[in-house]
């Protein structure tokens, strides 16, 4: 049988839903000796800020049983650099390059997103309203519906006709709340989940981990949340939901467009193998096949609940 | 700065306690399918993930390059953690993922002076080192060890270069006797050239002994790391201009003013 992977997004054409998330893939061309990157459904590089930020201080990472905590403090070159120096590298006539946006205030996100709107080869702006690495702003707007809101329209009227995805925390009451103030903003797809905050500390040094103290978790360790939010956010909103959380195979895939998602990113999981991503977009459609899966249109939220 | 590497999944050919009391104190000499690698530089190292892993521990484990020829790729391992215990206990013909080369290695400057200062396991890449130094007579190696020296590549290393010396730091007395040796051997090196190779405040040492006699040294960092390509930024270490770079691509050798090793040390 003949499957097709390819997905509508937010007026983009994915030619299949495996992303890569911000943060885990650097700014792609890290990861193109392992692989394709043409045959990627989508690259989402790392945060970027208006000005470089140099990130947090060491040690940044540390290792949990199925994941990890990272408090990298978005370290990136700034969008100046990124526009110049790593964009041009990147095959963004063959997969679609989205840029994610980090700011300290909704007026910074708006500079940031005209700047980036602009630049051709951006296929859409992924604005991080939640990392939780940082200390003003990031998670604050994330947690507080109406802040969501204004900041998604902040950087919606300057993204002109780029499509604006924004990334949800999971760190918060009620993710779909989150979810729909974005949508009342303008968001075109939403992307769950960022990391959760978490803690890890060492009995005989009596230290934390990390020097950040707090970061956040990711890895399989957090799939089940992840699959939950997604389930949540895609009952509660009509834009798409693209999923992000401890995907590490094609069947993890799959798990999270039954529940609703348009579209996955493989995070944390970059790590394990750097031709993970590669890996899994060449084997979705032998699965899908496995599996009688013609369409992933038609599979798409076709969860069976209990009556 | 050129980036490159090979990703495969290779068979495990051997895992073999390192020496008669190698089992005893956790080192061993795993020697795996070369992925397809070209000769490496010295010092660079490698990303080991085996299949026996799972989904838990998530990272893989970064380990220098102990020698590399067509058919194998040998690491020098202590087992000291949740990683490194399943690696040492793995068995012929079962699998790991492992990518590389990665990194930068360490100079090579064959008609100068070279010492290697090793620190434990922090020997593995100077096997590579002399192995396929061009002029091993000017080789030099001091190698700081806690374990019984039979557990380590010394003895087959020793025979072949210019001088060996091994010093066994049995209890943290025998520390300032070491560093003397350390200062003594770095006099000795000023005008040439400094490896290193070990735990973290070995290299701060290393990096205080060079500034005091205007040394030329390197040094091979152990910074955790996730991914080791450069895409996860977690691995990094401070320069001399205050900005952190990553270990992983840009070093783990690095020149030690090129770092900030003595701040706070």
């Amino acid at each position: 049988m003949s499957v097709d992977t390819t997905v509508r997004l937010s007026g983009l054409e994915l030619k299949n839903p495996v992303m890569t998330a911000s943060g885990t893939f650097g700014y792609g061309l890290e990861f193109a000796p392992y692989g394709d990157l043409r045959e990627l459904g989508g690259i989402v590089v790392k945060g970027l800020s208006l000005a470089p930020r140099p990130g947090n201080p060491m040690p940044r990472i540390a290792e949990t049983p199925g994941g990890m905590l990272n408090a990298i403090g978005l370290q990136n070159c700034g969008v100046e650099v990124f526009l110049r120096d790593k964009l041009p590298r990147l095959p963004v006539a063959a997969t679609p390059v989205v840029a994610n946006l980090y700011a300290c205030d909704a007026g910074e996100f708006a500079e940031l997103a005209g700047v980036l709107a602009g630049a051709p080869g951006v296929a859409a702006l992924e604005v991080n309203i939640s990392c939780p690495n940082v200390k003003a702003g990031g998670i604050a707007f994330g947690q507080d519906p109406s802040m969501a809101e204004r900041l998604t329209e902040a950087v919606k009227k300057r993204a002109g006709n780029t499509p604006v995805w924004v990334k949800l925390s999971p760190n918060v009451t009620d993710i779909v709340a989150i979810a729909r103030a974005a949508v009342l903003g303008g968001a075109d797809a939403l992307t769950c989940i960022n990391t959760l905050t978490g803690m890890s500390v060492d009995i005989r040094t009596r230290k934390p981990r990390l020097a950040n103290v707090v970061g956040g978790l990711s890895g399989p360790a957090i799939k089940p949340v992840a699959l939950r939010c997604v389930w949540q956010v895609c009952r509660a909103v009509s834009v798409p939901v693209i999923g992000v959380g401890g995907i590490s195979s094609a069947e993890d895939v799959l798990e999270f467009l039954l529940v609703g998602a348009h579209a996955v990113q493989i995070g944390t999981a970059n790590f394990m193998r750097p031709d993970m991503a590669f890996r899994i977009a060449a084997r979705l459609p032998r699965l899908m096949e496995e599996l009688g899966i013609g369409s992933l249109d038609a599979y798409r939220g076709s969860l069976v609940l209990p009556s | 700065m050129v980036i490159s590497g090979i990703c495969r999944d290779v068979s495990i050919l051997s895992v073999a306690a390192a020496g008669p009391e190698g089992a005893a104190y956790g080192c061993y000499v795993i020697e795996l399918e070369n992925p397809g690698f070209a000769p490496a530089v010295s010092g660079q190292f490698v990303m080991v993930r085996p299949a026996a892993f799972g989904g838990d521990p998530v990272w893989p484990r970064p380990f220098s390059i102990c020698r590399l020829t067509p058919e194998k790729l040998t690491l020098f391992v202590q087992a000291c953690g949740r990683g490194t215990n399943i690696l040492c206990r793995l068995a012929p013909g079962e699998t790991a993922t492992v990518w590389g080369p990665l990194g930068q290695g360490f100079a090579l400057e064959p008609d100068v002076p070279t010492v290697m200062l090793a620190g434990g396991v922090g020997i593995a890449p100077f096997v590579e080192y002399a192995a396929t130094h061009p002029a091993p007579e000017n080789l030099s190696l001091v190698f700081g060890h806690r374990q019984p020296l039979s557990c380590y590549p010394f003895e087959a290393m020793a025979g072949g270069i210019g001088r060996a010396r091994a010093f066994h730091e049995q209890t943290p007395e025998d520390l300032p006797a070491f560093i003397a040796l350390l200062d003594e051997t770095m006099a000795a090196f000023a005008g040439g050239l400094a490896l290193a190779c070990g735990p973290r405040p070995f290299l701060v040492t290393v990096a205080r002994l060079a500034r005091k006699y205007g040394a030329r040294a390197q040094v091979s960092l152990e910074n955790r790391m996730a991914c080791g390509v450069g895409g996860c930024l977690g691995c990094v270490e401070k320069n001399a201009l205050g900005s952190y770079v990553q270990t992983c691509t840009e070093g783990p050798v690095f020149w030690v003013e090129e770092l900030s090793l003595l701040e706070g040390a």
